[in-house]
């Protein structure tokens, strides 16, 4: 038996109490659900490596990202995540082309294809601020779509989409992901189907 | 005296823009460490930074002289290296420079800590060392706040006068706007000058300010704050 492509084991404060959270997907393609405060975007940050006080293992397609016990942490800018928080997080001094652009050498080749299937063309000059809620997840959506990542992690995605548009993104999500692991984190299962194999439920 | 109003006026131009520029690099990376930063020095740090801020500026200046002039332990040194400070060019920027900056290390903290770290986290996650995310996040997002310490900075430079007159004396090659107005004042017949020397540091400082005030909104733009 090969050892699943995700394998996710991660102690994290809450409160006074820790939790013990547990993520294993042999396809890496793995929806996680769960009512709000349970930690889904706390085991997000911890695999994408920006949760300090997670400890544990996070192990992703052979490579071993965090061990406690072998005193192993891989950097988060060496994971090759692509992240997209809840709160998008776009960065505010930077127009939406070059959010989407951030950090890549040269403008990636597939930008308008992807910001024509996320509803973004008319958008790539703007600022952050001057940008809906909705349109500001699909940002980050783009974001994360145009690199080359090895996991995506995308936090309740499409939460401020209307059902159309949600409808719409989801589709072109799957068209364009493929087999591409990815951990979604959802409390609404009917998002999920066609985009993972696996779903955790936490709590 | 031999010098005009206006070249003590162009003097303290220099005096204020040459400590400014000495200044920022250390304010810069002080605020951002006193910001992000946890260390068991820092409550030492911020008292030796920010008491000049507090300190009458007059003792400020006995405490430089000490430490720089021919007898200080500093100043000997220095002295036999020909690189003499007190009563040169050299203190006026000096005196200016140590009782100006706590301002600027204020605002360059106030600053980075207004940046939401989050930012830096993100840009992390998209490959960023964290030197590069500091010169491509934590910097531009702090900019309009380093720029406005730099001002309130270059403001109270440029009037400085206590720890300067005892460091720096009121020489040719170091009287500054203040220096002037003070050794015009029990002089007959300086009122014009004084009068020129006074409205020239009310015009400079009052656009100082509205141009910090400016800075201010334009951070909050920046980051996209409510205004």
């Amino acid at each position: 038996m090969t050892a699943p492509l995700l394998d996710v084991e991660l102690r994290l404060p809450f409160g006074a109490d820790d939790r013990v959270l547990t993520v294993s997907s042999a396809s890496g393609r793995v929806a996680v659900v769960g009512p709000s405060g349970i930690g889904k975007s706390t085991l997000v940050r911890a695999i994408a490596g920006v949760e300090q006080r997670a400890r544990g293992h996070v192990r992703v397609a052979g490579e071993v990202w965090q061990d406690d016990r072998d005193g192993i942490l891989v950097p988060a800018w060496r994971r090759g995540v692509g992240w997209a928080p809840q709160d998008a997080r776009l960065f505010p001094h930077a127009s939406v082309r070059e959010n989407i652009a951030w950090g890549l050498d040269a403008v990636p080749a597939d930008l308008d294809a992807v910001c024509a299937a996320l509803e973004l063309r008319g958008l790539l000059d703007r600022r952050p601020r001057n940008l809906s809620g909705g349109e500001r997840q699909r940002v980050a959506l783009a974001r994360v779509l145009v690199r080359p990542t090895r996991l995506l992690l995308l936090d309740e995605p499409f939460g401020a989409l209307d059902r159309a548009l949600r409808a719409r993104v989801i589709e072109a999500l799957c068209a364009r992901l493929g087999a591409h692991p990815v951990v979604l984190v959802s409390h609404d299962e009917r998002d999920v189907a066609g985009l993972v194999d696996d779903v955790v439920e936490l709590g | 005296m031999t010098t005009t109003p206006w070249d003590a006026i162009a003097l303290s131009l220099q005096v204020a823009t040459a400590c400014t520029l000495l200044g920022a690099p250390p304010a810069v990376a002080l605020g951002w460490w006193l910001a992000r930063r946890e260390h068991p020095a820092k409550a030492l740090v911020t008292a030796l930074v920010f008491a000049p801020m507090v300190l009458p500026p007059v003792v400020t200046g006995l405490l430089l002289l000490a430490l720089l002039g021919k007898h200080g332990p500093l100043g000997a040194m220095l002295d036999r290296l020909g690189l003499a400070v007190a009563f040169t060019p050299a203190a006026p920027v000096l005196a200016a420079l140590v009782v100006g900056l706590p301002l600027f290390v204020m605002s360059a903290r106030a600053a980075f800590a207004a940046v939401d770290p989050a930012y830096d986290e993100l840009s992390a996650s998209l490959g960023d060392r964290p030197r590069r995310t500091w010169w491509r996040v934590s910097l531009p997002l702090a900019l309009p706040g380093l720029a406005g310490g730099a001002v309130l900075m270059f403001a109270r430079s440029l009037g400085e006068f206590g720890a300067t007159i005892v460091l720096a004396g009121n020489t040719d090659a170091t009287r500054t706007i203040a220096i002037a107005i003070y050794a015009l004042l029990d002089r007959p017949a300086s009122g014009p000058d004084v009068r020129v020397l006074a409205w020239s540091s009310v015009a400079i400082s009052l656009f100082a300010l509205a141009g910090y005030e400016w800075l201010a909104r334009w951070q909050r733009r920046r980051l996209d704050l409510p205004r």
